[in-house]
């Protein structure tokens, strides 16, 4: 493993004097997956916007190595209605050349919607349409906000399973918001579950030989594909404090049970 | 006398050159009033130019000038307490819009050696255009179509999704501080024209008629400019014929070419 793409040290961001995201440690680098899980509310969105450098940050550092090219796929392309515009004009807007925004929309199965309107595309199509987007940019590392929000189940396996191939293709490292674990169980290299803080980390592998885990993701499969629970030994009040089940304040000692 | 002297010593040719000149830079600049949701937010400055009026009679600067600085420094005022989210920004628009006119009056009221034809300044005159207008009209329009069309992309772009324009390094800020640049501008020279209290039919209906029949963004622009065309010619020779107010005269030409093309084209791409 060469320098990271991305190091972040000890990183605060802050509302009105709340922390948010509260002292989190990561880093990714080129063919890493690294999956942000968590509830609403933990400062997900937020954690990737001050990697990608449009949030600030109160305390700790952000590094991107020098001359990192960042593929940011935002969490949903809400479009204008009073804003006509094709995919070829949409992927144009990128500043790179046809033929590279083609090959993009190939590699991601789109290419036939050249020139359709954005606004008739599908939630599937418009993902795809967002990656390729990124693509167009020979990106580093590629950011995903729940890329996969608005994808129908077959679509979402699809979808996360191209995600791999693009990582594989490019080089590049991978950071992504998901909720949906059981398919991130699958291709995903590292998981992080935040809560503001980070409440615990670890390879699928690691996490999956625990048998209290396989517990919880087998009985989340067979209820549900998408809904997922994830269990900690720990709760949160509303202010985001954390509060021991067993009565000690503050304990947070990363485990599943 | 040569016929270029005969047009321009004739006001209905000028007042007919300069509302072309107008809906020139109306046509662009109504796309991002309607695709950036920024209807309300274009009546506040053009409100606000009235204040910039009374107060270059009070510190004789002139009356151009004092307007787009005018609405430069409330565009600035607003999207500075835009983000300290206080209130909501369509109250604080609907705060300072009024306001703004209300000053404005006020201190005209406070100035009885200055004779202005408030009515002129609110609905628009065609007689009021002069040779100097027209020259700053399309000196304005000269400059704000090269700037957008050199801005174009990265305009476009954080229209469309400002974070993901923020992220390929676009300067967001820096171009939403041109447009507003851009904004004062033409408010201050459609002013004369319109009138201050229907600057924003101008620049949202024409766009919002060319939407109807748009592929894609520049369509749209062209579409919008052409829309501006019929509705200044439309408007002012109904005014010149009918005597009736210049501004609300186009404005009611722009609204009758909406409804026709909303009632016949199909729903848009």
């Amino acid at each position: 493993m060469t320098e990271p793409l991305v190091q972040l040290e000890q990183v605060t961001v802050e509302f009105d004097g709340r922390p948010v995201v509260d002292r989190v440690s990561l880093k990714a680098g080129r063919g890493d997956i690294i999956t942000i899980i968590g509830p609403n509310g933990a400062g997900k969105t937020t954690l990737i916007k001050a990697i990608l450098g449009i949030q600030k940050v109160h305390q700790g550092k952000v590094s991107l190595a020098t001359g990192l090219v960042i593929g940011y796929v935002p969490q949903q392309l809400l479009l204008e209605a009073t804003l006509p515009l094709s995919v070829r004009r949409f992927m144009l807007l990128s500043g790179q050349p046809l033929d590279e925004c083609e090959a993009a929309l190939k590699r991601t199965g789109v290419h036939h919607l050249l020139d359709a309107s954005v606004h008739h595309l599908s939630g599937g199509e418009k993902q795809r349409l967002l990656l390729a987007r990124a693509l167009a940019r020979k990106p580093d590392l590629l950011v995903l906000d729940e890329p996969a929000q608005g994808v129908d189940i077959n679509g979402q396996a699809a979808l996360y399973q191209l995600i791999r191939e693009l990582r594989d293709d490019l080089d590049c490292g991978v950071i992504m918001i998901s909720h949906d674990l059981h398919l991130v169980m699958a291709a995903t290299d590292k998981v992080i579950c935040l809560n503001q803080h980070v409440c615990c980390s670890g390879y699928p592998a690691d996490i999956s030989q625990d048998p209290a885990f396989i517990d919880t993701f087998g009985h989340q499969v067979a209820d549900s594909l998408a809904v997922y629970h994830h269990h900690h030994n720990h709760s949160h009040n509303l202010h985001g404090d954390v509060v021991s089940r067993t009565g000690a304040e503050g304990a947070c000692n990363h485990d599943h049970h | 006398m040569t016929i270029i002297d005969a047009v321009l010593g004739d006001f209905f040719w000028r007042a007919l050159i300069g509302g072309l000149g107008v809906a020139l830079v109306a046509g662009p600049l109504g796309c991002f009033v309607v695709w950036r949701r920024m209807a309300y937010f274009g009546d506040t400055l053009a409100h606000s130019a009235l204040l910039g009026i009374a107060l270059s009679f009070l510190i004789s600067v002139p009356l151009n000038l004092a307007v787009i600085i005018t609405c430069v420094v409330i565009a600035l005022a607003l999207v500075m307490l835009s983000r300290t989210r206080v209130l909501a920004t369509d109250t604080l628009l609907g705060i300072l819009a009024h306001s703004a006119l209300a000053i404005g009056l006020v201190t005209l009221s406070f100035m009885p050696n200055v004779r202005v034809d408030l009515t002129g300044l609110l609905f628009g005159d065609l007689l009021a255009m002069n040779q100097q207008d027209l020259l700053w009209i399309y000196g304005g329009a000269a400059f704000v179509l090269t700037l957008l069309a050199v801005l174009w992309r990265g305009l476009l772009m954080s229209t469309i999704h400002e974070e993901l324009a923020r992220v390929e390094g676009i300067p967001v800020e820096r171009l939403r501080l041109a447009l507003m640049l851009m904004f004062s501008l033409v408010i201050a020279v459609a002013m004369k024209i319109v009138g201050v209290l229907l600057i924003t039919a101008l620049l949202v209906i024409p766009a919002a008629t060319a939407r109807r029949l748009a592929r894609n963004p520049e369509h749209m622009v062209g579409l919008a400019i052409i829309f501006g065309f019929v509705a200044v010619t439309g408007g002012l020779t109904l005014s010149w014929h009918l005597d009736t107010p210049a501004g609300p005269s186009v404005v009611v030409t722009a609204f009758l070419s909406f409804l026709l093309v909303y009632s016949l084209a199909r729903k848009p791409a």
